[in-house]
């Protein structure tokens, strides 16, 4: 399946499904993110069960600590 | 029209320019982001400008600090005063106020009163999140941002407004996004300061800013943007129905740091400050130090295996170490001389 990440059209490998498995992919499940999937922002508490669908248009900003 | 600002009044019109000769701002560190900020801000001719940051120029700040040179180094200046020397070179018809202080939950407050706009260049998460607290308290807009790597991210914060900085998170960040582990390339540093100051443009030409996170990867080239209002939260402790601000006295806890890169901790007193005098510690201290340094404002000195540099207000910064619970041991050591 393939989805729109940060403006960048990306091909998901298999395995990749839900919101959760996505931010692990990206090493992103220990940082606070906010994530949003076409235009809506998805809760926290919803990230297993949130699944994506192809041509889904995903935003994923991390927080970070440096300046 | 051919004064200084002719080619800015030309975009923003003159009231906005006007207004900018008349704002007042404070920017929250003078490290990489505050430089670049603090830079804007004074060409742009703010009225008058307030620098706080607790560290001092260190040769490996030079590749992304552009307010500070070599001989600062050697000098060994603590950031707010070679910031606000350099400033003035840029700028004289301004004020800039410096202060070399810890930014914490007890003194943040009496920093941001009477300014209009607050620039975020903290290096840590937990620093803005009491800023956040403190401009939502006060009403005064606070712009953050952060980057390390080649990536960065901005917020605008408009107390009564947008949610604030604590609304987008459930809780606080663990550590491991510093730059002691990944570094950090000078772009997105000025990528990152100049959307913070477009930002702080806009509110002084009466523009509406809205809640949008915003964030880039200068060397993937990657962009995203999301809109946050559905974050505010009525129950907010920052900004809600019933705010308790627990920022500003949840410090009171917190006296160490282990800083950003530098092999090194910087320690804090709590309540119940005091003023030191330095010549007098260097003269007890004389033959258990090596290499000492002295200026008006810090004592640098090598003092065991460690690397000491202490400031007046008993502030520390001990090198040699990453260890919040070792350093602490250092410092007591140290202490006990005077």
């Amino acid at each position: 399946m393939s989805i729109t990440l940060n403006g960048k059209s990306v091909d998901l490998r298999e395995g990749v499904n839900t919101v959760e498995q996505l931010l692990s992919h990206y090493h992103l499940e220990n940082r606070i993110v906010i994530v949003e999937i076409n235009k809506e922002i998805v809760m926290k508490e919803n990230y297993k069960t949130m699944s994506l669908s192809h041509g889904d248009v995903v935003e994923i900003i991390h927080f970070v600590g440096g300046g | 029209m051919s004064n200084r600002y002719s080619r800015q009044e030309l975009f923003l019109g003159s009231k906005a320019q006007a207004n900018i000769n008349e704002a007042s701002v404070i920017i929250i560190g003078a490290g990489a982001l505050g430089s670049a900020s603090a830079e804007m801000l004074v060409r742009a001719g703010i009225g008058v400008l307030t620098v706080v940051d607790r560290d001092y120029v260190d040769l490996t700040n030079l590749q992304r600090q552009q307010l500070y040179t070599e001989e600062d180094v050697s000098n060994q200046l603590p950031k707010a005063i070679a910031a606000k020397t350099r400033l003035e070179q840029i700028n004289s018809e301004i004020t800039i106020n410096c202060f070399i202080e810890d930014v914490n939950g007890l003194n943040i407050e009496e920093l941001i009163k009477g300014h209009s706009v607050i620039v975020d260049a903290t290096d840590n998460f937990e620093t803005s999140l009491i800023v956040n607290d403190a401009a939502v308290k006060h009403g005064i807009p606070f712009l953050f941002g952060a980057c390390v790597g080649s990536y960065g991210l901005t917020y605008p914060i408009i107390p009564g407004e947008t949610p604030c900085l604590h609304c987008l998170l459930n809780y606080l960040p663990m550590d491991g996004m510093t730059c002691d582990t990944v570094g950090v390339i000078s772009p997105i540093v000025q990528i990152t300061a100049a959307l913070q100051i477009t930002q702080v443009l806009q509110i002084l030409s009466g523009e509406t800013l809205f809640p949008i996170l915003q964030s880039m990867d200068i060397w993937k080239n990657e962009k995203a943007e999301i809109n946050v209002t559905q974050l505010k939260n009525k129950l907010c402790p920052t900004c809600g129905e019933h705010p308790s601000h627990p920022f500003l006295s949840f410090e009171n806890q917190m006296k160490t740091d282990v800083l950003c890169g530098r092999d090194a901790v910087q320690l804090r007193p709590g309540l119940g400050r005091r003023t030191y005098s330095l010549p007098h510690l260097l003269e007890r201290l004389e033959s258990h130090v090596k290499n000492p340094v002295l200026n008006q404002y810090l004592l640098s000195c090598k003092f065991e295996d460690y690397r000491v540099v202490f400031f007046k207000d008993g502030r520390a910064i001990i090198h040699g170490t990453n260890e919040a619970k070792n350093a602490r041991a250092v410092y007591n050591r140290f202490i006990q001389f005077y």
